[in-house]
């Protein structure tokens, strides 16, 4: 595989994930490399929302959940790091736009509030800097007390955006962020993911092979619970090696 | 042939949609009629806020104060006992017991349930009403406090099984945010699934007050029965509820006793109807 030598921020080796008797993930060896976005695609029960919510230990919920393989974020197994921290230093943002019932602010605010800070400036501060990178600031600077509901489909879900940034993780989960968004707010939240991926380490879950070909660097090609590909981006939409890739990037199956 | 027999059924489960609403409506007027009466010879605010009750003295004294203090008395004293204790089950229960423990909880409060209440009053009085006594250096046990713990029994399960049912029906996803944020399991609880499911939760509450409030046996068998305004938790105080039992036998068809008995009924009817009120709409909030 192509990435091994650089400044590599999650490594993934051998890792076998079963529900009950579902062998959802098999046998799967993946690098990521800080400052990058690595995208994964493959049609629906391929495993990459598995693989994604082993990142931040998100299937330790699942009461019937087991794993064989390492995971290793920055070297250390995720298994040695309690899932607290770890989860602020792995964000995460979901398909579906969460706000809770309350004000802009608060919404960005909460999690860094959780985690134990009370200082109202540095709060303030915090919010301020979570929403620009979210790009979201402009939009809504002169109304951050009104409910985060009146806000629109895009709009919250880069508040969800921002809300995981307060939090300052050095990596960000997108799952399917964009799958309940019309076309301007994907793009805006696809512009957001680009430019984040200067200070944070990006890993994308998308249903839509277009967005991953226009965000990504690298390129994962799940199928049937099996890393298919790994390769860069344009490699994987270009010339991909494995026929079952190209099939699915021209769209043959789904 | 055919439609003349969907007709006819038809209109019998018409008519028996009809009757539970005619019987409530029956009880209710009967309530009224038997109950309004006692208003001829003593006024709705000496009624109300009199605080003697002496019924068969010559002239009766019809204050029933005594006795709505007696009824908040126990049912507040049972709620600060049972809504810590059955919403911090019902926590455990949705959020915390692995699988096999839940099952073996939730049986248990079902059989809770199931108790009658007159068992419940008299277990509580050859154990709890002696324990209270000697605990608290009493002349007697049976004070609305022993009254308090054995309905906390009561409405525990009620409070148990709607607040697990609401806890369980939040949203994974809510949850799964505050964990990705990096909450603990406890900070995921108290900030996001225990605001997500407070309808249902004081719903939960309110239903099982209205179940304290509206019961008898136990209440009557350990509370004392003591017609006089409780100065403290530990004296023996006397409910609306059991008031009605008590006395209904011994009083006198069209007596001002007979018909004030009656205006207690209207009194704890008004309670207990607003209190399910405000669960409802909790409830349905909820939805």
């Amino acid at each position: 595989m192509v990435n091994s030598v650089r400044n590599v921020k999650f490594e993934i080796i051998g890792l076998n994930v079963w529900f009950g008797p579902v062998h959802a993930l098999k046998q799967i060896s993946i690098g990521i490399q800080a400052n990058e976005i690595l995208t994964a695609i493959g049609p629906s029960n391929s495993g990459k929302t598995t693989f994604l919510r082993m990142l931040n230990r998100l299937n330790d919920l699942n009461q019937d959940f087991k794993m064989a393989g390492v995971v290793k974020l920055e070297q250390e197994d995720v298994k040695n790091i309690d899932t607290e921290s770890l989860r602020k230093r792995v964000g995460m943002v979901f398909a579906l736009p969460l706000p809770l019932p309350l004000s802009i602010f608060d919404n960005v605010a909460y999690g860094v509030r959780m985690h134990g800070e009370k200082n109202e400036k540095i709060l303030s501060e915090l919010v301020e800097v979570s929403l620009k990178e979210a790009y979201l600031w402009k939009e809504v600077k002169d109304r951050l007390n009104e409910s985060a509901f009146k806000l629109s489909g895009g709009q919250q879900q880069r508040l969800c955006i921002a809300r995981t940034l307060a939090v300052e993780p050095e990596v960000i989960l997108f799952d399917e962020p964009c799958s309940g968004l019309d076309p301007i707010s994907t793009a805006k939240v696809e512009d957001a993911m680009v430019k984040l991926k200067q200070k944070y380490t990006i890993v994308l879950v998308t249903n839509n092979v277009k967005q991953a070909a226009r965000v990504g660097d690298m390129t994962a090609f799940f199928l049937n619970g099996e890393l298919i590909e790994l390769d860069r981006t344009d490699k994987i939409f270009n010339a991909p090696a494995d026929k079952r890739t190209d099939g699915y990037v021209r769209g043959e199956f789904g | 042939m055919k439609k003349i027999k969907e007709l006819l059924i038809e209109k019998l489960i018409l008519i028996c949609g009809l009757a539970s609403i005619f019987f409530v409506l029956l009880i209710f007027l009967f309530l009224l009629k038997e109950g309004l009466a006692v208003f001829k010879t003593v006024s709705s605010f000496n009624f109300l806020f009199g605080k003697s009750w002496y019924p068969i003295s010559e002239p009766p004294a019809l204050g029933i104060l005594p006795l709505i203090m007696g009824s908040l008395l126990v049912t507040l004293g049972a709620a600060i006992i049972s809504i810590p204790i059955g919403v911090g089950c019902a926590i455990y229960i949705a959020e915390i017991a692995p699988l096999k423990i839940k099952e073996i909880l939730k049986a248990g409060i079902e059989l809770l349930a199931a108790i009658p209440s007159v068992v419940l009053g008299f277990i509580g009085m050859v154990t709890l009403v002696p324990l209270v006594k000697t605990v608290f250096h009493l002349p007697t046990g049976l004070t609305a406090l022993s009254g308090a713990i054995m309905l906390a029994f009561m409405a525990m399960p009620t409070i148990v099984s709607i607040a697990e049912d609401a806890l369980y029906s939040v949203p994974k996803t809510y949850k799964e945010g505050a964990l990705a944020l990096g909450a603990t399991h406890w900070q995921a609880i108290w900030r996001v699934m225990l605001p997500a499911a407070s309808s249902g939760i004081v719903a939960a509450v309110m239903l099982g007050i209205g179940r304290v409030i509206g019961e008898t046996m136990a209440v009557m068998m350990i509370t004392g029965n003591a017609a006089v305004m409780p100065n403290s938790i530990l004296v023996p105080v006397r409910t609306l509820t059991a008031t009605i039992a008590a006395e209904m036998g011994e009083a006198v068809v069209g007596a001002e006793h007979y018909f004030a008995l009656f205006a207690v009924g209207i009194v704890l009817f008004v309670i207990s109807f607003a209190i399910n009120v405000t669960a409802d709409l909790f409830l349905h909030k909820r939805q």
